[in-house]
């Protein structure tokens, strides 16, 4: 599967010209933003388990906390701390300096441990759940302060609209797997029907190029359009575009060209009961996005940063089922070639139980808006003054951990 | 290939055509025009059609089901093998009835005659949004449209206002159950061992913010503060809404310059605060503007506004009397076009167009609901039970026109042209849907498509049948 996704994302890349033959092609032009850096952020929605994820294997208290998901068997990343055996395939990253952690960072958010209320919070990038949390989102406010940014500088990639991404500054949302089937002739006669209603006559555009992209590659893909097999392998490839390396695939497509921001989820983290097992299905498919984006951005992995956040972190100790509940202090993961890597970044709190957070929780040493706000300070030469007020107000974003390179 | 003398003059906007598209669920084959504003009006003042069609088990019903299978989660999780079955059928039922609820949903502004008091159904549950996030939430969701806001579409603002303010998925979602008074009899005797909760103001802001003053309306932090105070008390029961007096803090509060409650504190309190926020100026203003910018701009006409706050105003908040006089202005039937469908009331659209028989309709199995409605509307950006907060959808066109949101209808209208249409010929199906509102270049295009299916989707994708 994962090779046959891989066949056909390759193809869609290559059919950049054939593409261009299709009636409604004109393809979808991009304004230059005057920066050559790219920006992933993935939020890890379920709240991953930084000390299962990135395990601090060199505390003794680990095994006492938790007796059942310490025998995991991790691999060792810094003497210290260790990575999960179902992320094996990112070591590679990890060794070339091109995959870092951030430990004991959180939100604000503390206490009430909703999943619904931290995502808000962390997309949002605010301090506080107010009514009007969802109306927009730190991404989207970043990109107010680059100039010439436009609709397509930023992608929000899978069928939810992220709200990391959702405010008054356009940008464009697309779920790799949408498909509009209406042939070239009906493509045509669409486009005269928009033709006098801008709003119609921008989305249709969008919408046919972005979808003729994908129709043409999965056209391609098989021998013969009507038999059975490929049906089939059709139907897979919808599927699979919908999971992570999919949505990483279409995102490295659109980063390749003048696109600077992409955005999408991960989900699959809220690992309540037989955590060994349950987490499975969110690292597969997180190692999958982050092993695609490098090898579908080629020359440009090195001038991208992802960032893996998620809402808050779990318990420090495991629960009756062999799980762990929602906790607070959680990790953050760094990818890119242009992240300084093969370092944990962060002030490690320590495990013991007056260290924790409410006797429970990995205490928080940092805001991860932190982390985020250096980055893109870093990557694209925002100052700190605007940061601290329109992207992350009431952040002050402490000394710089330099962790772009 | 197209004849640019074939370019539309433009055609005068009928009553009915109007009346379709901006306050119902445009046109179907057999459904009789609405010819005047009394005949809109009626269809809000006259029965439910919508509710005697499909109604839901009630809160009490469902909240029965949630106690039901905690119970057998229990006896399962102490080893109990006999309750797994029980687990399964009660999580069997409970998904089944999720799919019910939004084939009702769907049911009764596809078959009830009733476009206008259908509409409105919308747009007073989503002025009264509520966020199903928690297994007990998503399986009362149903009972709420039905038992908060449907029985007052036709009735007083102040008694809907009460209905959704107390209805047990209201107070889940903007956590009222968790609002404690700090100085309650709960709060100081409360057991050490139980995590004694604090004061939650989310409802009482919302209330003010969302539902009855409106965010520039004439409240402070203090009145905030002291509406939560006084909602203090108010939680779900096993039967709906309950006031526990042990939770509610004592003595009167002061909101919006007038004292209520005491010692003790009783629901009536809560109940005179909301009706008077209901009457409250603030509210008139913030209730007609929201109606004028949901059915006809999002730059409503100041005068419409004016004359729709003078008549709540008059009428203490009789809503017929509301709409009436919106139906009565003149600038309520300028040309139809500044507004979009919103994904909901498009799906709702095509399929009245293209016309699915209440048969077949009645008998799509739960993943049939789910496939072919459920997904459709994520897709297009308006999962029904997941609005973007408690403010409810996006008016403005272009959160609904963008790349993702028309790919998918025009992706999800070829599907049900292919399964509803094969016998329609496009240059039919352009008159039925849009009557006079097709020009001759919609109509030479729709002629000219190759296949009979893609001829009716160009009709359900354009902007004419979109916008309203």
């Amino acid at each position: 599967m994962d090779r046959s996704r891989r066949n056909f994302m390759a193809q869609t890349l290559a059919l950049g010209c054939s593409v261009a033959a299709s009636p409604l092609v004109t393809p979808v032009t991009f304004a230059s933003v005057p920066t050559d850096n790219r920006l992933v952020v993935i939020v890890l929605r379920g709240a991953m388990d930084a000390l299962d994820v990135v395990a601090p294997v060199g505390d003794p208290l680990l095994r006492k906390y938790r007796p059942n998901l310490w025998k995991t068997e991790h691999q060792d990343l810094d003497g210290f701390f260790g990575l999960h055996p179902e992320l094996g395939e990112l070591m590679p990253l990890w060794k070339a300096g091109e995959m870092g952690f951030v430990q004991a960072v959180s939100t604000p958010y503390r206490d009430k441990r909703s999943h619904f209320d931290g995502q808000d919070l962390l997309e949002a990038g605010v301090v506080e759940v107010t009514s009007d949390v969802r109306d927009s989102g730190w991404m989207n406010r970043m990109l107010g302060l680059i100039p010439g940014a436009k609709k397509d500088t930023a992608f929000s990639v899978g069928r939810e609209n992220m709200l990391v991404l959702r405010g008054a500054a356009p940008t464009t949302s697309w779920a790799p797997e949408g498909r509009v089937d209406l042939s070239p002739q009906a493509q045509l006669l669409l486009e005269k029907i928009y033709e006098k209603d801008p709003l119609f006559a921008e989305a249709g555009q969008t919408a046919m190029t972005l979808a003729a992209e994908l129709n043409m590659a999965q056209m391609s893909d098989g021998d013969d359009g009507e038999s059975m097999a490929d049906m089939v392998n059709q139907m897979k490839e919808a599927a699979s575009a919908q999971k992570a390396g999919g949505l990483a695939a279409f995102a490295a497509a659109r980063l390749k060209e003048d696109t600077r921001f992409a955005t999408f989820s991960i989900g699959g983290w809220d690992t309540h009961q037989r955590q060994s097992r349950s987490i499975r299905n969110a690292t597969r498919e997180l190692q999958s996005a982050l092993t695609t984006l490098k090898s579908e951005l080629g020359p440009v992995w090195e001038k991208t940063c992802v960032l893996c956040m998620t809402e808050f972190g779990r318990t420090v100790r495991e629960n009756g089922s062999q799980g762990t509940d929602h906790g607070t202090g959680g990790a953050m993961i760094l990818a890119g070639g242009a992240v300084k890597g093969r370092k944990v970044y962060g002030q490690w709190p320590g495990l013991d139980e007056a260290d924790l957070y409410a006797r429970r929780d990995l205490m928080p040493t940092a805001d991860l808006r932190q982390y985020a706000g250096w980055a893109v300070h870093d990557l694209f030469g925002l100052d700190r003054a605007s940061l601290e007020r329109d992207v992350f107000p009431n952040l002050d974003m402490g000394d710089n951990p330099r962790f772009i390179r | 290939m197209f004849d640019e003398k074939a370019q539309e003059v433009s055609k005068v906007q009928s009553f009915a055509t109007k009346a379709a598209f901006r306050f119902g669920y445009g046109f179907t084959a057999g459904e009789a025009d609405v010819r005047d504003v009394d005949a809109l009006l009626r269809q809000v003042t006259e029965a439910d059609a919508g509710i005697a069609a499909y109604a839901g088990p009630s809160f009490a019903d469902r909240a029965q089901l949630m106690r039901d299978y905690l119970k057998h989660k229990r006896a399962a999780k102490k080893g109990d093998a006999g309750a797994k079955p029980l687990l399964r059928a009660s999580n069997k039922e409970r998904n089944a009835l999720r799919a019910a609820d939004m084939k009702r949903v769907f049911g009764r502004a596809l078959y009830a005659g009733q476009g206008f008091r259908e509409r409105l159904v919308f747009f007073w549950a989503d002025h009264f949004t509520v966020v199903p996030k928690s297994r007990l939430e998503q399986t009362v969701w149903g009972s709420y449209q039905e038992e908060a806001i449907r029985p007052h579409v036709n009735g007083s603002f102040g008694d809907m206002l009460v209905a959704a303010a107390t209805h047990p998925s209201m107070l889940l979602f903007l956590d009222q159950v968790r609002s404690i008074g700090p100085n309650s009899k709960a709060a100081k005797n409360g057991k050490k061992r139980r995590k004694v909760k604090g004061l939650n103001e989310n409802l009482a802001r919302e209330v003010m913010e969302l539902h009855t003053l409106g965010v520039g309306g004439a409240y402070s932090q203090t009145d905030v503060r002291q509406a939560a105070e006084l909602l203090t008390g108010l939680v779900v029961g096993e039967d709906g809404a309950k006031f526990l007096p042990r939770w509610a803090e004592p003595g009167a509060e002061d909101v919006l310059g007038k004292r209520y409650g005491g010692d003790p504190a009783k629901m009536s309190d809560i109940e005179a605060f909301l009706r008077d926020l209901a009457l409250h100026p603030d509210t008139a203003r913030h209730v007609a503007q929201k109606l004028v910018v949901h059915f006809i701009s999002d730059e409503p006409d100041p005068k419409l506004v004016d004359e729709l706050t003078r008549v709540y105003t008059n009428t203490d908040g009789d809503l017929p009397s509301v709409y009436g006089a919106m139906l009565d202005h003149p600038a309520a039937w300028v040309d139809l076009g500044q507004k979009a469908r919103q994904s909901f009331e498009f799906m709702v659209a095509s399929l009245r167009a293209l016309g699915i028989a209440q048969a077949d309709f009645d008998d799509l199995a739960t993943g049939q609901v789910n496939r072919g409605l459920n997904l459709p509307l994520n897709s297009m950006g308006q999962p029904l039970r997941r609005a973007p907060g408690p403010n409810g959808w996006p008016e403005e066109p272009e959160a609904w026109i963008t790349a993702q949101g028309l790919a998918s209808r025009l992706q999800w209208a070829l599907s049900i042209s292919r399964r509803l249409g094969r016998d329609t010929d496009p240059r039919d199906f352009v008159e039925l849907a849009l009557r006079e509102l097709a020009g001759g270049s919609l109509k030479f295009a729709v002629g000219g498509a190759e296949q009979r299916e893609e001829g009716l989707t160009l009709v359900l994708a354009s902007p004419e049948f979109n916008r309203r």
